[in-house]
């Protein structure tokens, strides 16, 4: 039983991503997923920082200093791309006009409630930066993350632990053993890694998972080819 | 004739009162005025309250102003961003005041103000530690928090190009705070790479108009 890898969660997450969609993307494994569009899916991103068709990293030496993403990483524009100022950036995320946010995680609940900004480490600042609009604004909310935490503990819980970046968001969660949906039901089990079963996985899970039906094994390529830029 | 240009950076900061409430655009180190910043600080003065995204780099612009002792209290959503010793050790010295703001919050705050609003409710912080202490609203069964309007005494933007009305043009993602921040303060400050005749910038393409634009200062290459 082998958990997946970083891009291969990002993979994963991409698949979901349909033709058309507006996506924002969350700084750190979400990022990632923008090169696992399948071919000959249009999807555009979004950047809090008034990007709108946001494209990839830009090769070596062709860095451009007025082009960076939320994490003020080099990026690109893409054919079609435009530019909007702060207030209207925050309107298109707040408003409900992105399809789909992917977001990063510390914690989850079985509700959906999402903790994302802060450990509350007292030797320095919080920062909350656009996580909070992030995680009410878009169409969906969906979460990528490892499904424990570096020593094993579950990072699904029953209620978080840290602080919430916003209460009841959160809709489907992509981790490395397992696809997951926040329903009214419960949390149920889309997906999960060969040999994984529900009993195993319940064990690293705080509150209580179903099956789903139609449930079906997720399996990546074992390194997914990024989509040429 | 109407001419917004001054002469020295001086000049535009000119008149700034101890005490101010200063936005000041950029994100990261893109789109900042930098320059505006510096003459700020040798202009002097003091017990500022800083709105910005970030909470400054190294120790020039608005690091400097923090390390010199002028900054009273920061109003940001992501201060934790590139080099921002300055900021941390005086938070870490509690010489200065955080006031944390979700990013899009800040942004909407400035344009309620610029509006003539007297304040909005949003969705987001709401039944969050950020929410806490704010008036609480159900609309349309969904929780919402009271956000007042946000107004600078003073806005310090950073342009590509202007022309002596003041109409202003940016370069792609350094457009970010600037357009929101130029309509929110009282008085509001530009430097730019290029003055250019009237009539030359495109019309379409004037994201900030000159009606919210006060004062022009070219800086760097063409100064």
């Amino acid at each position: 039983m082998i958990p997946l890898t970083r891009e291969q969660m990002a993979w994963r997450a991409a698949q979901d991503l349909m033709e058309g969609d507006y996506v924002n993307l969350g700084i750190g494994i979400p990022t990632l997923a923008a090169s696992f569009v399948p071919a000959g899916r249009e999807v555009i991103f979004h950047s809090e920082n008034g990007i709108l068709g946001m494209g990839p990293k830009p090769e070596p030496g062709k860095e451009d200093p007025y082009m960076v993403d939320a994490g003020k990483n080099k990026t690109t524009l893409v054919a079609g791309g435009c530019f909007v100022h702060h207030a209207d950036s925050f309107l298109i995320i707040r408003g409900g006009h992105l399809d789909v946010s992917l977001l990063g995680a510390f914690e989850v609940s079985e509700n959906g409630d999402l903790a994302n900004w802060t450990t509350e480490d007292p030797a320095f600042p919080p920062g909350v930066g656009g996580a909070m609009d992030l995680a009410v604004g878009a169409r969906a909310i969906r979460v990528i993350m490892d499904h424990t935490g570096k020593r094993g503990e579950p990072r699904i819980l029953k209620r978080c632990s840290y602080p919430l970046t916003a209460p009841n968001c959160v809709k489907r969660i992509y981790t490395n053993l397992a696809v997951i949906d926040v329903t009214p039901q419960g949390l149920t089990v889309a997906e999960m890694i060969a040999g994984m079963t529900l009993e195993k996985l319940q064990a690293l899970t705080e509150p209580s998972l179903r099956l789903a039906p139609d449930w079906q094994v997720l399996a990546p390529p074992e390194v997914p080819k990024a989509r040429a830029a | 004739m109407i001419d917004k240009q001054v002469k020295t950076t001086a000049d535009a900061v000119a008149g700034v009162r101890d005490g101010s409430t200063v936005l000041v655009a950029g994100f990261g180190m893109v789109g900042v005025a930098d320059h505006l910043l510096d003459a700020l600080h040798e202009q002097g003065a003091r017990e500022l309250t800083i709105v910005a995204n970030n909470s400054g780099n190294g120790d020039h612009g608005l690091a400097r102003l923090i390390i010199s002792g002028r900054v009273r209290k920061v109003i940001c959503s992501f201060p934790r961003s590139g080099d921002y010793s300055a900021f941390l050790n005086a938070y870490r010295a509690r010489s200065l005041e955080l006031e944390l703001l979700p990013q899009g919050t800040i942004s909407e705050r400035m344009r309620c103000h610029a509006a003539g609003l007297g304040g909005f409710f949003s969705p987001v912080s709401a039944g969050t530690k950020l929410g806490e202490g704010k008036e609480v609203r159900e609309i349309d069964g969904r929780l919402h928090v009271f956000e007042k309007p946000l107004k600078g005494d003073v806005a310090l933007i950073k342009a590509n190009k202007a022309d002596r009305w003041g109409n202003l043009t940016y370069i792609k993602s350094a457009r970010n705070f600037n357009p929101v921040m130029a309509m929110a303060a009282d008085l509001t400050v530009v430097e730019v790479d290029q003055m250019v005749e009237l009539g030359e910038l495109d019309p379409e393409a004037v994201a900030t108009p000159s009606i919210f634009v006060d004062r022009v200062v070219v800086v760097g290459a063409q100064a």
